[in-house]
């Protein structure tokens, strides 16, 4: 309990000595709580299509208006945050898992593994996600949130991957790690026990990226309309507005609010990255 | 430039494009029914007659050879893609999807190209003059302008901009990339052309800037700190001198090798500016094949996005060794 305590202190100095890191976590938290606490003011059933009159203007009935689909704005922002974010963190964990895996393995045993593993992370960076993205979801269709993450996330663990390998790499020949494998700790002990807990920090960071990632990539698939066609996303909202032009109609409040909602989650999650990699690579804190 | 290293290379392009081609050709067989039903399905669930769809589902089946054995397929696949042969459009049946690519690439590359460029140069030597001690405050005070800027995707930066520059202030064309089809090349044509094409390039400048600078910044840092530089400053080499010849040369090294991994973002990225500003490319291209469920054009730009991808890192690997002697020795 004691160290628990501790940790928690530790970590809440950080965040608040971390200017970028505090930004980044109050906005996430604004747009976590929109999630959390909106559906106990709207009722987020109006973000159906045709539950509401279309194309009205905000109104003190409406307060972000009504789409051409007859979806009422402001539930619909309400519902589809929550599922954005869900997308991403699902995608970000799936993928954070398998590069730390594949990152893990390569780093610490080396040899052949490590060759074909770099050989197969180096080639899958230089693929377009979008173009691979692109073909299954078109031949899916009818995909949903989850189908999405594993899609994502099937082709975004490469970077993760890299990052743990290198730094499993340095972490080998720390004599702690040394002292362990001579006192005949098995190999998934050594992993598990004395380089993991090491990891973290920049397990987390590439975690941030990848969520990140994800959220871009699932936005690129949406806003081509390739996205959940039951459940409100961000994306598949500006798809939907970008269809029924209400760029030129004059609509803005059907795209504004999206696009408002995903540069602070972007900026949020770039934020808490950037802080997460001053920790992880001391050598950039110097520099302000 | 060893032969090992070269060979290494070549053997990742190839990987690429077979991963690309594979990709192609498994996903559409993981789907229930054969693809033949699944066009005609998404042909009637399109609710128009379409002219000639005898002769496109009997192109489908002398494609895909329905009733041989899977490798066979795969094969025959391989080889079609190789002479570059990728099948017909539905929608624009019978044009071939090779010659609706070719005709939207200039655009695309035209684009791409300029847009990548730009925003390259620009974002190193930003990122370069914030890193370096001698160059005035207000620059370093736009680090973290840039921060934000490149966290912002591609192509909600591209609607923004689009509404502020286009539709709010009318400055410029709504989208498109020329008012009449160019026929000749004249001072006015070209003129209209870049007009057109202002806003999207902007997007994908200002949405690049950051990383660079970014990237930049921190190689200037680590190349700042070396003993060399050190050395040219008591030699009392001219600044300027040491500022390009000994810090920038040094600190472009990595940057080139992100951009051999930016590059896939950016063309992923650009695709979703071009249909933001109807800009005629690949792109624009692919919105309209999706929403007519045009399926072998989707595989056509896909497979094409992936092999102008490989084919720049590849370009840029071989480059690279030029650039940095070092690499020769791995």
């Amino acid at each position: 309990m004691n160290s628990l305590a501790r940790h928690l202190a530790t970590s809440t100095r950080f965040v608040i000595a971390n200017p970028k890191m505090l930004a980044g976590l109050i906005l996430l938290l604004l747009l976590v709580l929109i999630g959390l606490l909106g559906p106990l003011f709207i009722d987020v059933r109006l973000a159906e299509p045709i539950s509401v009159r279309t194309n009205q203007a905000p109104s003190a009935e409406h307060l972000l208006g009504t789409d051409s689909g007859g979806r009422e704005l402001l539930a619909v922002f309400v519902a589809a945050t929550p599922q954005t974010l869900r997308m991403g963190v699902l995608a970000g964990l799936i993928g954070v898992l398998i590069g730390v895996t594949l990152g893990l393995v390569a780093g610490y045993f080396g040899g052949w593994a490590d060759r074909v593993i770099s050989a197969i992370t180096d080639t899958m960076l230089t693929i377009p996600p979008l173009a691979i993205l692109l073909v299954v979801a078109a031949s899916v269709r009818a995909v949903n949130i989850e189908m999405m993450a594993i899609i994502i996330a099937s082709l975004s663990w490469m970077f993760a991957a890299r990052v743990i390998r290198s730094q499993v790499l340095t972490l080998r020949e720390q004599s702690y790690v040394q002292m362990a494998r001579l006192s005949g700790f098995s190999n998934f002990r050594v992993i598990f026990r004395e380089i993991l807990p090491n990891m973290l920090p920049i397990a987390f960071a590439s975690f941030v990226g990848a969520v990140s990632g994800a959220i871009l990539a699932g936005l690129g698939l949406e806003v081509l309309g390739l996205g959940p066609q039951n459940t409100p996303t961000l994306g598949m909202t500006i798809y939907w507005a970008l269809l029924y032009s209400a760029f030129s109609r004059g609509m803005w409040w059907w795209w504004g609010p999206p696009i408002i909602i995903l540069v602070m989650l972007f900026v949020a999650l770039f934020l808490i990255s950037a802080a997460l990699d001053e920790v992880a690579n001391p050598r950039l804190r110097t520099s302000k | 430039m060893t032969w090992s290293y070269l060979l290494k290379r070549l053997a990742m392009f190839v990987a690429v494009v077979l991963l690309a081609i594979t990709v192609n050709f498994i996903v559409p067989r993981l789907a229930p029914g054969d693809p033949t039903a699944a066009v005609l399905e998404q042909l009637l669930s399109r609710g128009q007659q379409v002219e000639g769809s005898q002769d496109i589902v009997a192109a489908y089946r002398a494609r895909f050879g329905l009733d041989e054995p899977i490798l066979l397929q795969y094969g025959r696949y391989l080889l079609n893609t190789a002479r570059f042969d990728l099948g017909s459009s539905i929608s624009y049946f019978p044009q071939k999807v090779e010659s609706a690519i070719v005709s939207a690439l200039p655009w695309t590359i035209g684009l791409l190209a300029v847009a990548t460029v730009i925003s390259f140069g620009l974002g190193s030597l930003l990122g370069a003059l914030i890193a370096w001690p001698g160059s005035p405050r207000f620059l370093k005070s736009l680090s973290p302008a840039l921060m934000v800027l490149s966290a912002i995707p591609y192509y909600l930066l591209a609607l923004i901009i689009l509404y502020l520059l286009a539709i709010w202030t009318g400055w410029f064309p709504l989208g498109g990339a020329y008012s009449q089809i160019p026929q000749r090349f004249d001072p006015s044509t070209l003129w209209d052309l870049a007009y057109h094409a202002f806003l999207p390039a902007l997007s994908i400048v200002l949405a690049g800037v950051g990383f660079w600078a970014l990237g930049m910044r921190g190689a200037m840092i680590n190349v700042l700190g070396e003993d060399y530089l050190t050395l040219a400053e008591a030699k009392g080499l001219p600044k300027g001198r040491i500022f390009f010849a000994y810090a920038v040369r040094n600190a472009m090294l990595p940057q080139v090798t992100s951009l051999a991994i930016a590059l896939g973002t950016a063309a992923s990225g650009s695709v979703l500016v071009e249909v933001a500003f109807n800009y005629p490319g690949i792109g624009y291209l692919l919105y309209n094949a999706l929403r007519s469920s045009d399926y072998f054009l989707i595989q056509g730009v896909a497979f094409f996005l992936v092999l102008t991808v490989a084919l720049s890192v590849l370009i840029l690997d071989l480059i690279y060794p030029l650039l940095d002697p070092r690499i020769q020795r791995r």
